[in-house]
């Protein structure tokens, strides 16, 4: 397997991109600014920053709380956090005995509207073969050891369910803001590969 | 499909490592082939579904080789040369081109989009069946074998688990990826112990799966 490509005569990437974008701007079916729209949403609207708002008011509000784990998808909503791939979120939540992990064996589904596009991790083979099978090994790979009496509960989001980890909110954070507290969370602690710091 | 894209349990591949500086599109080219691959769906009259199909249907050589958003691009390829909107070759002769060759292109050919009965947005449907299962209810999961697609991933079919939460009803990927129906069915989130998967020396873990009904039967 000197090239391991079955084309090998095929053109890189970049190149084959620009020349799609030429042949379907010519016909008319797109156009760059709507592309540069869809790029835009992606990279400068919808990331992790949506989640940490929906995440840190969980924190501070006990009845969003409540809202939050039984309708995911209606609670986010009221945060104004909606689109493609979050038809129905299912938010659950970590515990001093549950850690909940989030992986796509069969692609990379992930919550877009609360946490973006999937990085690069998560799309990782070694990532979508390995959670589900050996999930303390590989999170202890990745800097969260967990304790043996606490159950990993492991979500492979096969169908159009998509899962948002709640973390536990830190010690030491009473005294924190809300937006203080969202500044906090990371993206990989909603996916649930490590937990949230005291900052 | 039993392809390379089903890679739950597989061994081999090393550890994951996260580069926090990682910007949301690392090359110009991912943006536009995550958009494009986006928009391929719409006009090549296909679906979400499809779009999943295409992406197992690249050459497992490709598959990996091209990346997440390489998959896209020769996704969105795909779905376009097979309904018609782009002839075959199109692409390569263009990139050639644009690469400073001097290659006809291909003639347009007919569009050949397919023809079905979409029954709304998105995937989530009402139904009015009542649900087969219920919480708590042991189930097996079937030995589904197909060579179109399918969301029953190889590492859960002929295991048994128990319903953990019945979800709402959505449209079969099985079917609906190969323009024969939505199908819509109840979905639930079927909870595995490790040890059922991957014998008694797995981790100590349970593992849940989103399955639809026609995945399961009662056990």
């Amino acid at each position: 397997m000197a090239d391991p490509t079955k084309n090998k005569d095929r053109l890189p990437p970049e190149v084959r991109a620009e020349a799609l974008e030429s042949l379907l701007a010519e016909r008319g079916l797109i156009k760059s600014e709507v592309l540069d729209g869809f790029i835009n949403r992606m990279v400068n609207d919808v990331g992790p920053m949506n989640g940490a708002k929906v995440v840190a008011k969980a924190w501070v509000d006990d009845d969003y709380r409540e809202h939050l784990l039984a309708d995911g998808t209606g609670a986010i909503k009221e945060m104004g956090f909606t689109g493609p791939q979050g038809e129905h979120i299912v938010v659950v939540e970590n515990s001093d005995d549950v850690h909940n992990v989030v992986v796509c064996t069969l692609c990379s589904c992930y919550p877009w509207p609360v946490l973006g596009l999937p990085p690069e991790w998560y799309k990782d083979p070694a990532y979508r073969s390995r959670m589900v099978r050996e999930p303390r090994t590989l999170l202890s790979e990745m800097g969260l050891d967990l304790d043996d009496s606490v159950e990993v509960q492991v979500w492979d989001s096969s169908a159009e369910n998509r899962y948002l980890v709640l973390p536990q909110r830190p010690e030491g954070t009473d005294e924190l803001s809300e937006d203080e507290l969202a500044a906090l969370v990371t993206r990989d602690a909603m996916v649930g590969v490590a937990k949230v710091g005291a900052g | 499909m039993d392809g390379i894209h089903d890679m739950g349990g597989m061994h081999g591949w090393g550890t994951v490592t996260i580069d926090p500086d990682e910007p949301v599109f690392r090359e110009d080219w991912h943006g536009r082939a995550f958009a494009m691959g986006a928009m391929s769906m719409g006009l090549s009259g296909t679906n979400l579904d499809a779009f999943r199909h295409g992406l197992e249907r690249l050459h497992p050589y490709d598959y990996l080789a091209d990346g997440y958003y390489g998959r896209w691009l020769a996704c969105a390829e795909t779905l376009l040369v097979d309904s018609g909107v782009l002839a075959p070759g199109a692409v390569d002769a263009r990139a050639r081109n644009l690469s400073g060759e001097s290659v006809i292109e291909p003639e347009d050919v007919e569009e050949n989009k397919p023809v079905y009965e979409r029954g709304g947005a998105g995937s989530l449907r009402e139904i009015d069946d009542p649900p087969a299962f219920s919480v708590g209810d042991r189930v097996t999961a079937r030995e589904i074998r197909t060579d179109g697609h399918t969301r029953m991933p190889r590492y859960i079919r002929g295991h048994t688990g128990t319903i953990h939460a019945h979800r709402p009803a959505a449209l079969l990927p099985d079917t609906n990826a190969h323009f024969e129906g939505e199908n819509p069915q109840h979905v639930y989130t079927v909870e595995f112990d490790s040890t059922e998967l991957w014998g008694p020396g797995a981790e100590a873990a349970v593992l849940r799966i989103d399955l639809f009904e026609s995945y399961l039967e009662a056990s």
